[in-house]
């Protein structure tokens, strides 16, 4: 079968010890066998590793952080569309997908597809407002709640017992044993992603993660479920291995099914000693760890990809059991020019 | 006492719960408990084949065979609904 030429722009290039999901769900789409991909890279930062895998990504711009205004970004974007015909767009990012989303009707217009959750689905599993999301659709999750200054702090208790989790709203998770570290952790996450800090209960059992593709009508296009193996000093998964658990499954197809789920999504779970599920986080994304569904046999990047281009996308049936992935860190050589380049005409 | 259906054991003695993702390896005496076990056969049936095939008196086996018995279930590899 010809496989048709397309072009897709993918961010969070930051393959480093905290990954984005980016080259991972490039190495999906080169998989592909049904697309030719033209990869275009959408670089916050001028080291990002995955701007100089040039095997992996063909072009790469650099874009405004979302957060010195939206406008910027999507007129960067126009900018990088009128080069490059963009045909999809996959932003990897929690701290962009707001911004994406927003304009996405934008980014139609323009012809670039995406296949995003809506603003309402992503505001509402937000972290902070979990215990909503719990009580809306029946779903266990721990107690937690928002804090905006220290001084909140100290009356945690009763609410809470320790130890407790200490949670940005974007990334970052430390888990607090007294007042003295919950106010450490608080500083520490605030400095780097503002407030608030979201409070969580602890709960005691073995975390996995569900990784998942939702058609927005309620179906689930594929999930694989996965425990971490080999889990990083920053909480990353640096190994992992394929599950066979279907009541895990059966959550996941249930948060799709009610949420009419559209868009990628990892859930995380802590799986109780008694064989409870707790939901402690639904990250609106496809996570770093995908390319493990696409050795356990559901290349999801690539039916997000035929979902934004509004084609025909078949549910992925099965996955490989005990299939198993693990990072690896690589030393790049890179040329000052390159990095040069990047640096003045943002593009590589 | 069963294991449970799912757990995979290959013939080196490599241990695979698919539903945790936990794994284990077995020494030559536990793959063939194991073994037994996989195939149904009742303690008194274990006890006799690994008193027949190994050097050892009924109460060493009888020790050591609830300690492993003991680490099965500890490892949840242990079908307990199938006991009741």
């Amino acid at each position: 079968m010809k496989k048709s030429k397309i072009t897709v722009a993918v961010s969070g290039l930051n393959n480093t010890d905290n990954p984005g999901p980016g080259i991972p769900v490039v190495r999906a789409l080169r998989e592909s066998k049904i697309f030719d991909v033209k990869i275009i890279g959408l670089a916050y930062e001028n080291l990002e590793p995955g701007i100089y895998m040039h095997n992996i990504v063909d072009k790469v711009y650099q874009v405004p952080y979302p957060s010195i205004g939206s406008d910027k970004l999507l007129s960067r974007i126009a900018y990088i569309h009128s080069k490059e015909n963009i045909d999809v767009l996959i932003p990897n990012f929690d701290a962009e997908l707001y911004s994406f989303i927003s304009f996405e009707k934008k980014l139609h217009e323009m012809g670039i597809g995406t296949w995003l959750p809506t603003l309402e689905q992503f505001e509402e599993r937000h972290k902070t407002k979990l215990p909503e999301f719990g009580k809306k659709y029946g779903i266990l999750v721990p107690h937690s709640k928002p804090i905006n200054n220290l001084s909140e702090i100290n009356s945690l208790v009763p609410e809470f017992s320790y130890p407790l989790l200490v949670k940005g709203k974007f990334y970052d998770a430390y888990v607090a044993f007294n007042p003295e570290q919950v106010a450490l952790y608080f500083n520490k996450i605030a400095t780097k992603w503002g407030v608030p800090i979201i409070i969580q209960q602890f709960i005691r059992g073995t975390e996995v993660n569900v990784i998942a593709l939702g058609d927005g009508e309620g179906n689930t296009i594929g999930a694989v479920p996965m425990r971490k193996q080999y889990i990083t000093d920053k909480g990353k998964a640096w190994g992992g291995i394929t599950l066979d658990d279907k009541e895990m499954l059966k959550l996941c197809y249930k948060i799709i099914k009610k949420t009419q789920w559209r868009g990628g999504m990892e859930l995380e779970l802590i799986k109780t000693f008694d064989n409870k599920y707790f939901l402690i986080e639904i990250n609106p994304r496809i996570p770093a760890w995908v390319y493990l569904a696409v050795g356990a046999g559901q290349n999801l990047p690539e039916a997000m990809v035929k979902l934004a281009l509004g084609m025909k996308t078949e549910k992925f049936k099965k996955y490989e059991i005990g299939k198993m992935f693990i990072r690896y860190s690589w030393d790049m050589i890179v040329n000052l020019k390159e990095f040069e380049k990047l640096s003045t005409i943002g593009e590589l | 006492m069963k294991l449970k259906k799912k757990i995979a054991v290959s013939e080196t003695g490599f241990i695979f719960d698919p539903t945790t993702g936990d794994s284990y390896s077995l020494n030559p005496t536990a793959i063939d408990i194991l073994t037994l076990l996989k195939e149904g056969k009742s303690e008194k049936e274990i006890k006799k084949n690994m008193i027949e095939n190994y050097d050892v008196d009924e109460t060493t086996f009888d020790r050591n065979y609830l300690d492993f018995i003991a680490m099965l279930r500890l490892y949840n590899m242990i079908d307990e609904n199938e006991k009741k």
